[in-house]
Parts: C-alpha cells; sequence; structure tokens
C-alpha cells in the first residue's frame, strides 16, 4: 500500500466522520465547524488531485468567507436548538430508506462501469497549474468570468434589498 | 496513485450525507450546510475527472460553481434572517404560509 494511498483513507475518515457529525450535531455551531473540517479536508484532495488554484480558492471562499457568514447569521439568530417537532412521522425513516437506496445505486454504477476504474494518467509538468487556469479563464472563458461578477453583484443588491430595515410605511 | 474511483466514492458518500441532512434536519441553516456539502461533493468529482482524463475545463467550471454557491448563501442567509424576524422562530416546518 502506497503513502498515498494512506493518505487518501486516513483523510476520506475525516471527511466522512465530519460530514456525519455534521449531519448529527445538535448545535448548528457545531455543525458550523464540522464543515469547516470538511472543506478543509476537501480542499487537501483538490491538492492530491493537482488542483492548486481549486484548493486555495476552496479554504478562502468555501472554509473562510461562507462559514464566517454562517457562523454571523448563527451568532445573530441566536443559538436556539430547534425541538424535532413530528409533524411528519414517516419522513425521517423513509429518508433513511431512500439514502440507502441511493447509495446502493450509486455502488452499483460505480462497480460496474469499467470507464470510471482506470488509473489516473501520469502528470504532466504544467497541467492545472494557477498559470494554465488563469490563462483559460481570461482568454477562453473571460464571458463567463465577467457575467459571474455580475451575479456576484446581484447577490450582494438582493442580500441588502432583503434585510434592510423597512422605514414608515409599516 | 490513487485510483479515480476512490475519488468518485468519497464524492458519492459525502452528497448522501448532504442529502440525508437536507431530509431530516429540521433547522434551515443546517439544511443550508447539507446543500453546500453536496455542492462540495459534486465539485470532487468533478476535479477528480479533470485530473483523469487531463482537461482544464472542469476546474474553471468547479470555480464558477463555487462563486455560485457564495451567491446562493448570501441570499438564503438573507432570507432566514428576514424570516427570523417576522415569525420569531426558524423551525422548517412553521414555514408553512404558502401552503395551499
Amino acid at each position: 500500500m502506497s503513502i498515498e494511498l494512506i493518505l487518501f483513507f486516513l483523510l476520506a475518515l475525516v471527511a466522512v466522520g465530519s460530514a456525519l457529525g455534521m449531519l448529527f450535531s445538535r448545535s448548528a455551531v457545531y455543525a458550523a465547524l464540522y464543515l469547516v473540517l470538511n472543506f478543509g479536508t476537501v480542499a487537501v484532495f483538490y491538492t492530491l488531485l493537482n488542483a492548486p488554484f481549486i484548493a486555495m480558492s476552496q479554504v478562502s471562499v468555501y472554509a473562510g468567507a461562507i462559514m464566517v457568514l454562517f457562523l454571523f447569521v448563527i451568532m445573530l439568530l441566536g443559538t436556539q436548538s430547534v425541538p424535532s417537532s413530528e409533524v411528519l412521522p414517516w419522513q425521517r425513516p423513509l429518508a433513511i430508506i431512500l439514502a440507502i437506496v441511493l447509495a446502493a445505486e450509486a455502488g452499483y454504477a460505480l462497480f460496474t462501469r469499467a470507464a470510471v476504474s482506470g488509473s489516473i494518467p501520469p502528470m504532466t509538468e504544467t497541467f492545472g497549474s494557477p498559470q494554465a487556469v488563469g490563462r483559460a479563464l481570461f482568454n477562453q472563458y473571460l464571458l463567463p468570468f465577467e457575467i459571474t461578477s455580475v451575479l456576484l453583484l446581484v447577490a450582494m443588491i438582493g442580500a441588502i434589498v432583503l434585510t434592510r430595515k423597512e422605514k414608515g410605511n409599516r | 496513485m490513487v485510483p479515480v474511483s476512490y475519488y468518485v466514492g468519497l464524492s458519492a458518500i459525502l452528497f448522501i450525507i448532504g442529502a440525508l441532512g437536507v431530509l431530516i434536519r429540521r433547522n434551515p441553516l443546517v439544511i443550508f450546510m447539507s446543500i453546500e456539502l453536496m455542492l462540495n461533493a459534486g465539485n470532487l468529482a468533478m476535479v477528480a475527472f479533470t485530473r483523469t482524463f487531463m482537461v482544464l475545463e472542469g476546474q474553471i467550471f468547479v470555480f464558477f460553481v463555487m462563486t455560485v454557491a457564495a451567491a446562493e448563501v448570501a441570499v438564503g442567509l438573507a432570507l432566514i434572517v428576514t424570516i427570523f424576524r417576522s415569525r420569531h422562530s426558524i423551525n422548517i416546518d412553521l414555514m408553512n404560509t404558502l401552503k395551499g
């Protein structure tokens, strides 16, 4: 067993464990912190897959910006624990059964396809480097990149308009 | 080298945990976190296939998915804050005003 395989299994254990911790933790703060750990391990997977630019944006955008936003909102709303009301009592067992069915389907699809189980080709020198990503992003994909900036602007304006306190007329 | 099927399997496991979180949790913040987990699982599979087939477009698409996720989180959290301000609760079962 090579050292890379051992590293993969250790990190996969951490990733799945932190995802399960997020799923079963009572408080939303603990769920957010488990999710930060999960995003960090996924960033390490990206570096293992020779995608350093994506790994750095994963750390700064997901584990940084998005999770800080989550923690701010949790702080704002208080850490009230939502009681597990039984409006639909059959929903939880049904969800677990459906998740098992989905897992079985995914496993079947994964283990019967020969194309997926091929091994990863050897690395070339410049593939996936930040220079190559930037060159593709600003030449071939310039228009989608600019549209992304418009999308972020719309989201920012939307968040400001939604959370603004309305004066007078109400 | 680690085979790509391991990465795809891990991504499927993370996606299923995220889907389960959306279905069984009652706190909308945790439901949002589960959606982020599912987006992340998709990104992981995409980067793994990018590395396998040696095409750079997958990484660029992952970058776009990240920006869309950031926009979605900003608007969604603003909605949750607004709902909390008017209803004083964030239990997802109480948000049934639009129910027919």
